[in-house]
């Protein structure tokens, strides 16, 4: 190896490898940021996959990204340009050549420039370099199947396979550049092929001798290092992305209430890891449905709740749309319950597998007649864990369904995670209604929270009826009667928004007054606090007041508004989030940011729009 | 010890609420049944009252909850079966009932009625067929005879109706039943078999809409044609019927077929013996199909075959994985895996 390298110290940096969706990116890329948590760097990492599986081969349909990013801080996006691009095929350079820094590294896989390849990826030439007008990056052509197979030609493995571990020559390449130590990945597949040791053999081999090849050639004449981040909490962190931590978040809520967790879902992108990581929960109990379809999904946990159990249902914005009917069920039941929504692009099958944050109007109005229900965001990777727990702990005390919106960018974007100890998290007291219970009346309300008793089936003296019909006020049977239709319904507004008084209060990173208040919610969380810090760093009066409690808001929001001379809200819908400020604080003047295009904004065009609002633009 | 499930009578099982259905509606013959069952029920199974729960849809069949002195659920329009469902997994102790009707199981909620007998949840389902939709006043249901002439369909219906039983036998039902709403006696008795049944058990009650759809089934209900125009099966029982028990059914070819026993040259030695326990649903499904004229309708436990249940099988995989489990609560779980220290 080559100790002469040239190590120069970075602050962070930023990695797409991308190449053709069954090439193995998604796996090359967790396996860096990986490698990189462990040596104790601030991770963010994000996943650009395409909707088919096997898209053909060789096209730009087909190709598959995973973007890392690194810091010896702790990093709150996957970062908005690269500073490397790994592109294993000529689809998957013209699909992310514009996502390179200009001046960035973009390493290539020689052997699959070939005319075939071009023309699969609809190349006018075969100069990919005039063509994309990348002149000015440098460009590393490193024939990598052809070295993969040299490296693996005595291993015995047969063509396919050793085809297939060129990913991990690309990836081994990546470490050379970054001075990443090999030994956490050698562990990994040491884990994961346990009964294959030649496969474990060849990986190692193939990773060594990527690492090898880029030390050796001349091409490469710097390397950077990224020191572990310093100011990081003492504890013991793992990786987590979105979808575990709210399956997680659902198992630990179940828990602290001491009810088994029911989930009744059918598969959808990209909400499906979340039913995947609770059907693996049998061991704590976890009793899954994969139902036969979206509707049935959300009745099953709507007769597992009138039942006793927690119950929840995932699923992204089609899905949801089905549920409709059901939520309204479950909002006359006053039933608790759980709807994880993990929202992509819409209308319609719209763009499954790309992030967007359209379905709030959904969340907050879509069902028949007034249909109150409490509505949440996460808004990183790991306080899905968070949120989908307060979404329960409310549900089941509050006795009402609650929407837990997520979106497929923290969904299936991770970061590193300090393990909590469910010690520090709260007790959660359901209104359980005691075997014979005295004239026991299905809906009599506690004056705290208005919440009806939980009555279980199979418990004596407390037999009783609901259903979708409207409810009299007490006993909970039919009434058509208008003054109680109107009770009713107002109770059921008044029982929501009496959540506002268990909630905390909002909170506002930078100073709690100034020339911008930048307003987020949901999954935008960590693009927005970066353009503040930068902003802030630049000497810029801007705060971020970023919102969790979408319904209802919290009690100081207004309070919080008032101190800042500009609003920006920003979202990647055309203005649900501010539609609704306005319907709840019409006495302020909002600046709203949108983006449309199934990505996450970027930090750049953030801070350019948040001091043109500054200018007075 | 609690032995209230010796005692029971109908009246336990009578709610305060005002039974809203027309007078003359079968539904009232049904609710009668079902509370002449229940005390039975409670008997041969040691329930007491408060392990039952009455889930259904929409329809006028699905106010029956309400009638009922027990748990109860009124869904959403089809949505029955996946309620039920969700009751049952939720707590398996319980007997959970399912009231619908031929719109509200087979069309709206036909995915979810195949799907639930396909993974035999231990659910009774009670389906009422009055062949119309009687709640939104006399539109033609996915059991309206063809040509059948109703609001929605005024000159005639052009779609082929299905037959409850071949759609239950299809989605590989293990329990079919049939009755009349008049026949007090035997939806009394098929609801009994339906609750000792473990999986689906799904009972189809031909049902009289006085209103949109009167006599619908006057052909075989009328006291003079009755026992000519049904068979009422009774597992290793001879299929014999009509008024002189003189009839019976034997296997011609791959079909049934009526003969009168005496003449032809047919014997009683020659008449099928009832096999409801058989798994092979091939003469199941014959008998569920069998129609007036060419046959009689039949009526009683058509098909009772015991497998493994949807609740039993999820309930015994969690305990199964829970045994040797390493991770045993949920900080086991977040600190499993790939962790490190800082």
């Amino acid at each position: 190896m080559d100790k002469q390298k040239n190590v120069q110290e970075l602050d962070e940096v930023v990695v797409r490898f991308s190449g053709d969706s069954g090439d193995g990116m998604q796996l090359t890329g967790t396996l860096f940021a990986d490698a990189s948590a462990l040596f104790g760097n601030g991770v963010n990492t994000f996943p650009d996959y395409p909707s088919e599986i096997r898209a053909p081969q060789g096209t730009v349909g087909g190709v598959s990204g995973f973007q890392v990013h690194l810091g010896n801080q702790k990093v709150n996006t996957p970062g908005d340009y690269c500073d490397v691009l790994v592109a294993m095929n000529p689809a998957a350079l013209k699909a992310n050549a514009k996502w390179v820094k200009k001046g960035g590294m973009i390493i290539v896989d020689a052997d699959q420039f070939n005319e075939k390849g071009y023309q699969r990826a609809g190349y006018k030439t075969i100069d990919a370099v005039t063509e994309l007008n990348l002149q000015d990056f440098k460009i590393i052509n490193a024939p990598i199947t052809t070295l993969t197979k040299e490296s693996l030609k005595e291993s015995g493995l047969d063509n396919k396979s050793i085809v297939r571990s060129k990913n991990m020559f690309a990836l081994g390449m990546v470490y050379y550049i970054f001075d990443r130590p090999l030994n956490f990945t050698e562990k990994y597949y040491e884990t994961k092929f346990k009964k294959k040791p030649e496969i474990i053999e060849a990986n190692k081999k193939v990773l060594r001798d990527g690492y090898n090849y880029a030390g050796n050639i001349h091409a490469i004449p710097n390397t950077y290092t990224i020191k572990p981040a310093d100011a990081r909490v003492k504890g013991k962190y793992r990786t987590i992305n979105g979808n575990t931590a709210t399956a997680w978040g659902l198992i630990a809520a179940a828990e602290k209430a001491n009810l088994p967790l029911f989930c009744g879902s059918y598969p959808i992108t990209p909400a499906t890891d979340v039913l995947i990581e609770l059907a693996k929960r049998k061991d704590l109990g976890v009793k899954t449905l994969q139902a036969e379809d979206e509707i049935a999904g959300v009745c099953t946990a709507i007769g597992a709740a009138f039942a006793g159990n927690f119950a929840v249902t995932s699923t992204s914005g089609p899905g949801l749309s089905l549920k409709s009917e059901a939520l309204g069920l479950a909002v006359m039941t006053e039933l608790p319950m759980v709807i994880v929504n993990v929202q992509r692009g819409g209308p319609s099958t719209g763009l499954p597998t790309k992030t967007e944050q359209s379905d709030l109007n959904q969340a907050l109005y879509g069902r028949n007649g007034e249909a109150p229900m409490v509505v949440i965001a996460a808004s990183t990777p790991s306080n899905c864990f968070d949120f989908a727990f307060q979404a329960g702990k409310i549900a089941m005390e509050h006795m009402t369904p609650v929407i837990l919106l997520t979106d497929g960018f923290i969904a299936n974007g991770s970061e590193p995670w300090r393990i909590p100890s469910m010690k520090d998290y709260p007790a959660i007291n359901p209104p359980i209604v005691p075997e014979n219970t005295e004239n026991f009346m299905p809906y009599a309300r506690d004056e705290k929270r208005l919440a009806r008793g939980w009555a279980f089936p199979g418990k004596k003296g407390i037999a009783h009826r609901v259903g979708g019909l409207e409810k009299d006020f007490i006993k909970g049977s039919v009434s058509h009667d208008p003054m109680n239709h109107q009770r009713m319904t107002d109770i059921r507004e008044a029982k929501v928004q009496r959540v506002k008084e268990f909630i905390p209060e909002q909170e506002v990173y930078g100073d709690k007054e100034g020339d911008l208040l930048v307003v987020g919610w949901g999954g935008t969380q960590g693009h927005l606090l970066t353009a503040v810090q930068e902003m802030r760093a630049a000497g810029k009066s801007v705060s971020l007041c970023h919102f969790n409690y979408i319904n209802p808001l919290p009690r100081n929001t207004r309070d919080i508004f008032t101190r800042f001379k500009n609003i920006v809200v920003c979202e990647l819908n055309m203005g649900q989030f501010v539609n609704y400020l306005r319907i709840n604080f019409q006495d302020f003047n909002y600046h709203q940011f949108n983006k449309v295009q199934g990505l996450p904004f970027t930090v750049v065009e953030l801070v350019d729009r948040f001091n043109k609002i500054l200018e007075g633009k | 010890m609690e032995e209230k499930y010796l005692h029971y009578t109908p009246q336990d099982f009578k709610s305060d609420q005002e039974v809203r259905w027309c007078p003359g509606c079968g539904d009232h013959a049904i609710l009668s049944s079902v509370q002449k069952a229940l005390p039975e029920v409670s008997k041969v199974l040691k329930y007491n009252l408060e392990r039952y729960v009455f889930v259904s849809g929409i329809g006028c069949s699905s106010r029956f909850p309400y009638y009922v002195d027990t748990f109860g659920f009124h869904g959403i329009h089809g949505r029955a079966s996946a309620i039920a469902t969700g009751v049952k997994v939720a707590n398996p102790t319980l007997s959970v009932w399912q009231i619908t009707g031929d719109g509200d199981a087979l069309a709206i909620g036909g995915n979810h009625f195949i799907h639930a007998v396909r993974r035999n949840i231990d659910t009774n389902i009670l389906l009422f067929n009055n062949q119309i939709y009687g709640l939104t006043k006399g539109q033609y249901s996915p059991t309206s005879p063809l040509g059948k002439i109703t609001k929605t369909s005024p000159f005639g219906t052009v779609e082929h109706p299905f037959r409850p039983g071949e759609l239950v036998i299809g989605a590989q039902g293990k329990f079919f039943a049939r009755s009349l709403d008049i026949d007090v006696k035997l939806t009394s008795e098929l609801m009994i078999e339906a609750a000792k049944h473990d999986g689906t058990s799904v009972v189809e009650i031909l049902q009289n809409c006085v209103i949109f759809n009167d006599g619908a089934y006057d052909y075989i209900t009328d006291r003079e044609h009755r026992e000519d125009r049904v068979i009422t099966l009774r597992h290793g029982e001879k299929m014999v019927f009509g008024k002189n028990r003189d009839k019976g059914l034997i296997l011609s070819g791959l079909s049934l077929k009526v003969v009168t026993i005496g003449q032809g040259g047919f014997s009683m030695d020659d008449i099928l013996v009832h096999d409801a326990y058989n798994p092979n649903p091939g003469v199941h499904m014959m008998l569920a199909n069998m129609e007036f004229p060419e046959y009689p309708v039949a009526l009683g436990v058509i098909r009772n075959v015991k497998d493994s249940t949807y609740d039993d099988n999820v309930r015994d995989q969690v305990l199964e994985v829970m045994k040797d489990a390493k991770i045993k609560c949920v900080d086991d779980l977040l600190n499993s895996g790939e962790t490190w220290d800082v």
